[in-house]
């Protein structure tokens, strides 16, 4: 066979897709780390040890104990039930905001791959203006101008993420934009929306799961610092990033505190992005000839 | 009534970044319903981007000028809208690669069922069952069971056994074939080349077949055109192209064939000199750079088509100079036929 000049990715219908899946460790873990952080949030909805907005001012900060598994904070509130209710927060911003980015970003990068010329240009220099501002910059000035809380939050991160996936989405569309099929699917006299949805889109599906991964983490991440910064998740409503912010003033005397959610916000992203760089292994269509 | 498709002082101009590339000029010819013409030159010829403006599927930077009727309608003045709702349905292509040209997503039945859905507003079931029709009509075995494997799952012959469906759902009048068998065995070509002459019989379609290969030109068309530098410099029918070719290019291609029966260790014949640039196109005959005929007008203008037999055209303009070089040369070996030096 001749060389292909773009590798196509592996299509998640591809025969033994799941098969390596099972036996690619990072994958394994990133999904098991992932989907406890899923579970986390679930059952939080329907079983916490107790109340996170229940304060107990006589049972502040309390070291772990048969009831208390992780302890309580310095208002009394049990450390177990916060990260629960605080993991609900994490994928509220994450879900939402990447689904901004990816159904705006992606629809913007198949327009311009679509149609070129001066829509490809005004779009991809309205990207790169999107990414002269640092992330967490640009969060801070939203929520600086239309006031903090999850909502604002969760719109500035997916605002951001805008760019990103139109970026992303225009180079890819553009390398299956110049593949023969669609030369063919033309001369069946199939119209540019045809095509993008038909043909374009599901080629790239695989390249767009593993950004919009990637994506997730870093939304946790944002919005666990807007939170810390006091933009983010407004109390009483429980977030990691406001249980880190917290505890910061009570770092010496009981460090635990800070501890925990660094752990899970540290263990969610990891999961996350173990997650990206297994499926990217495993969409690549070279490793896959390999094993 | 008017031809099917008629084609007048077609010229292609690339906006490349070396500036404006000729890759057609002044390229005239008409082809009939049901009738069969071939197109044959070297690559970088012209020949593919003669088809693309045929489907309106130019790249971005292509200007078009000249004239392009199909079934008495102009082309190149229509929409890219209205030029949809004839790709697929009155002009079907077949392409080069049947490695690339079928989408890996999707199910082969749902790529050919595609046209059919799309101009003729067949239902999914009515699109399947048609479907299965026509792979089964190009010769996929058991075609109502493989109608939902992925083309990955077919070797190459299979493939473009596929697209040739994919180019016929509808029924089209005209059938463009871009080199449809260069990427395939020799012993598939045939295979191939026979259903595609089948099928243009049967329903009565014109074809029109582009090649590098002579012998496939040969045996399958009624009428040639021989391109070089985007120029038609040869055209007739392929009988008499055959037998009485004259344009020195027509004559270096017939030479430059590997045959049986040359004689071992002798070098095959070739013309000199490279392909010209389209981008610095000499002004004059494309092929005076490299002709053994050239005197100096070969390069001041485009030599005008000369009448040499019936129907049978050459843009030379030292046609004598060449006759009498063949006719010098007329007792050669009939095979391994040299080229003339002059």
């Amino acid at each position: 066979m001749s060389a292909v000049p773009v590798i196509a990715p592996v299509p998640l219908s591809a025969p033994g897709f799941w098969k390596r899946a099972a036996r690619h460790r990072s994958f394994m873990l990133g999904a098991v780390l992932t989907l406890l952080l899923v579970f986390t949030a679930l059952l939080s909805f329907v079983w916490t040890p107790f109340s996170p907005y229940d304060v107990d001012m006589a049972a502040k900060m309390m070291p772990p104990d048969a009831h208390h598994w992780l302890g309580t904070d310095a208002y009394g509130r049990d450390i177990v039930s916060l990260l629960l209710v605080g993991a609900r927060a994490s994928i509220a911003v994450g879900v939402i905001a990447v689904s901004i980015g990816l159904v705006v970003g992606t629809a913007f990068g198949l327009l311009a791959a679509a149609e070129r010329g001066w829509v490809e240009e005004a779009i991809m220099r309205l990207a790169d203006f999107g990414f002269a501002f640092p992330a967490i910059l640009s969060a801070i000035m939203l929520t600086a101008v239309f006031g903090g809380g999850m909502v604002n939050a969760i719109i500035a991160i997916g605002l951001y993420n805008i760019p990103t996936f139109a970026r992303i989405t225009r180079a890819s569309a553009n390398a299956v934009w110049s593949r023969e099929f669609i030369l063919a699917a033309r001369a069946c006299g199939k119209g540019k929306f045809a095509i993008t949805m038909e043909h374009v889109l599901p080629n790239i599906l695989s390249v767009l799961i593993v950004q919009a991964t990637i994506r997730f983490a870093i939304a946790i991440l944002a919005e666990a610092a807007l939170s810390y910064l006091g933009l983010g998740t407004q109390p009483p409503q429980p977030s990691w990033g406001r249980m880190l912010s917290e505890a910061q003033t009570l770092l010496f005397q009981s460090p635990m505190l800070a501890v925990y959610p660094g752990i899970a916000i540290a263990l969610a992203v990891l999961g996350l992005n173990l997650l990206g760089d297994g499926l990217s292994d495993l969409f690549d269509p070279r490793l896959a000839r390999k094993r | 009534m008017s031809p099917l498709l008629e084609v007048r002082g077609l010229q292609v101009k690339l906006q490349t970044h070396r500036g404006p590339a000729l890759a057609v000029r002044d390229a005239s010819f008409t082809l009939e319903r049901g009738q069969t013409l071939g197109l044959v030159g070297e690559s970088g010829c012209g020949k593919s981007m003669t088809a693309m403006a045929l489907m309106g599927l130019l790249p971005d930077n292509a200007q078009i000028a000249g004239s392009i009727r199909f079934d008495g309608e102009e082309l190149t003045s229509k929409s890219d809208s209205e030029m949809c709702e004839i790709r697929g349905n009155r002009i079907g292509m077949i392409f080069q690669e049947p490695m690339t040209a079928l989408n890996p997503v999707h199910s082969i039945g749902h790529q050919v069922a595609e046209p059919l859905r799309l101009h003729r507003r067949l239902s999914t079931s009515a699109a399947r069952k048609e479907a299965i029709a026509l792979l089964d009509r190009v010769g996929i075995p058991d075609a109502a069971r493989r109608v939902d494997a992925y083309p990955h799952q077919f070797s190459g012959g299979q493939r473009q056994r596929i697209t040739i469906a994919m180019a016929l759902a509808c029924g089209p009048d005209l059938l463009i074939a871009d080199e449809p068998t260069t990427a395939l065995d020799v012993t598939i070509q045939r295979q191939i080349l026979e259903l595609i002459g089948e099928l243009v019989a049967e329903r009565g379609m014109a074809l029109l077949l582009i090649s590098h290969d002579l012998g496939v030109i040969a045996q399958n068309v009624a009428r040639m055109l021989v391109m070089y530098g985007g120029s038609v410099v040869e055209s007739g029918p392929t009988t008499e192209v055959f037998a009485h070719r004259m344009h020195p290019y027509t004559l270096g291609l017939f030479a430059a064939r590997p045959g049986l029966h040359s004689q071992k260790g002798r070098r095959l014949a070739m013309i000199p000199g490279t392909v010209p640039e389209l981008v610095d196109l000499p002004a004059g005959c494309p092929f005076a750079g490299r002709c053994a005929f050239t005197i100096p007008e070969c390069h001041a203008t485009v030599p005008p088509p000369i009448e040499v037999g019936p129907d049978h055209r050459v843009r030379c303009i030292r046609l004598d100079a060449v006759a009498a070089a063949k006719a010098a040369l007329a007792p050669a070996p009939s095979h391994g036929e040299k080229e003339q030096q002059a």
